[in-house]
């Protein structure tokens, strides 16, 4: 019983950031998840080049399909690159990571909604001058 | 069973780590490693969300551009692919070179970290030459909002880059000096994780400053 307690606990340890999966690395399959995340990436980036060069897209669709590729490749790195993974042994870090995206978000969609929203209520500059006469 | 279970303390979510004592590194405080890289990994987050404030700035003042040029003017994208590229394969290098200090292997790790500057010595050398040739066009930093927006974000990453390349020349000499010693093994992991996050970084400038706006 204690055997199973022990390996139960050993499977949830923290792990870090960066560290890799903690069950059975090695050299060969260290090289493997690099070599899958490096040639994960490479193709989300030449997708990227490619919708945003070519006409292979609707026009007004292409900067959604750019974000949506980047954030794609974004999960890519976290998880190959940085190990950042949903097992329970790296919950701290996800925690983290959350917290991380949310301020970025709040950060980003609070001041472009401001910015958008100052800018369409500004009357042009050339009749900002004539009011100031 | 169900002694075990009424003679553990209630802790559902092991904030004493187990405890039971004979369970091994579970037991106790987590190991430094984990701790150090965690920190870390706070301070990297905290500078994503310094980058984002850059990232916003960016997105408000991509079209004040003065009567100046505007992206699609001024950004080739084939050499932003070059650059894209050299930071995509310096950050697999560095992977080897994480790889290589798990094995303990001094050779690969020297040859992994100095493909890692190479790489990231010839996306710096394009960058600062995209700046030079924007600055001698006359497009410099004060020409327009655009720009002021785009030099200070590229910018800043440019300046982590180069700093990380510094970090970079310390961890060989350091191993060189100390070997794979505990400490030394922490900040390879430290490095390891600041390399990846700015190439993280990059995919975002890629996408909203060259593709968005440079795109025909």
């Amino acid at each position: 019983m204690t055997e199973v307690l022990a390996q139960d606990n050993a499977h949830v340890a923290d792990s870090a950031p960066g560290d890799e999966r903690l069950d059975g690395s090695n050299v060969a399959q260290g090289i493997v998840g690099y070599l899958v995340g490096l040639a994960l990436a490479a193709g989300l980036t030449a997708a990227s080049f490619y919708l945003a060069a070519g006409h292979f897209l609707y026009g007004p669709s292409v900067p959604a399909a750019l974000i949506a590729l980047a954030v794609a490749q974004m999960g890519v790195h976290l998880v190959f690159f940085l190990h950042i993974t949903t097992g329970p042994e790296s919950t701290n870090n996800v925690l983290a990571l959350a917290f991380g995206v949310l301020i970025v978000f709040l950060l980003l969609a609070g001041t472009l909604f401001i910015m958008t929203a100052l800018h369409h209520n500004m009357p042009p500059m050339d009749k900002l001058m004539s009011m100031q006469r | 069973m169900s002694a075990i279970d009424s003679a553990a303390p209630f802790d559902p979510y092991r904030l004493g780590r187990g405890g039971d004592g004979d369970l091994g590194q579970a037991g106790g405080p987590a190991p430094k490693r984990v701790i150090v890289a965690y920190g870390f990994w706070i301070f990297l987050l905290s500078d994503i969300v310094m980058f984002s404030a850059f990232f916003a700035s960016y997105a408000v003042l991509a079209g004040a551009t003065a009567h100046g040029p505007t992206g699609r003017q001024i950004f080739d994208l084939g050499e932003v692919a070059a650059e894209t590229a050299c930071l995509l394969l310096s950050s697999f290098s560095c992977g080897m070179a994480a790889v290589a200090t798990g094995a303990r292997n001094k050779t690969a790790f020297y040859l992994a970290m100095i493909v890692t500057f190479v790489l990231g010595a010839i996306f710096i050398t394009l960058e600062v030459r995209e700046f030079i040739g924007l600055i001698e066009a006359g497009d410099g930093p004060s020409r327009s909002a655009f720009l002021s927006a785009f030099f200070a974000l590229v910018g800043c990453h440019g300046a982590h880059v180069s700093a990380g390349l510094l970090w970079l020349l310390t961890m060989i000499a350091q191993v060189y000096a100390k070997g794979f010693r505990a400490e030394m093994l922490r900040r390879i992991l430290c490095f390891n994780l600041f390399w990846h996050a700015l190439d993280i970084i990059w995919v975002a400038v890629f996408t909203v400053v060259y593709l968005l706006a440079g795109r025909p």
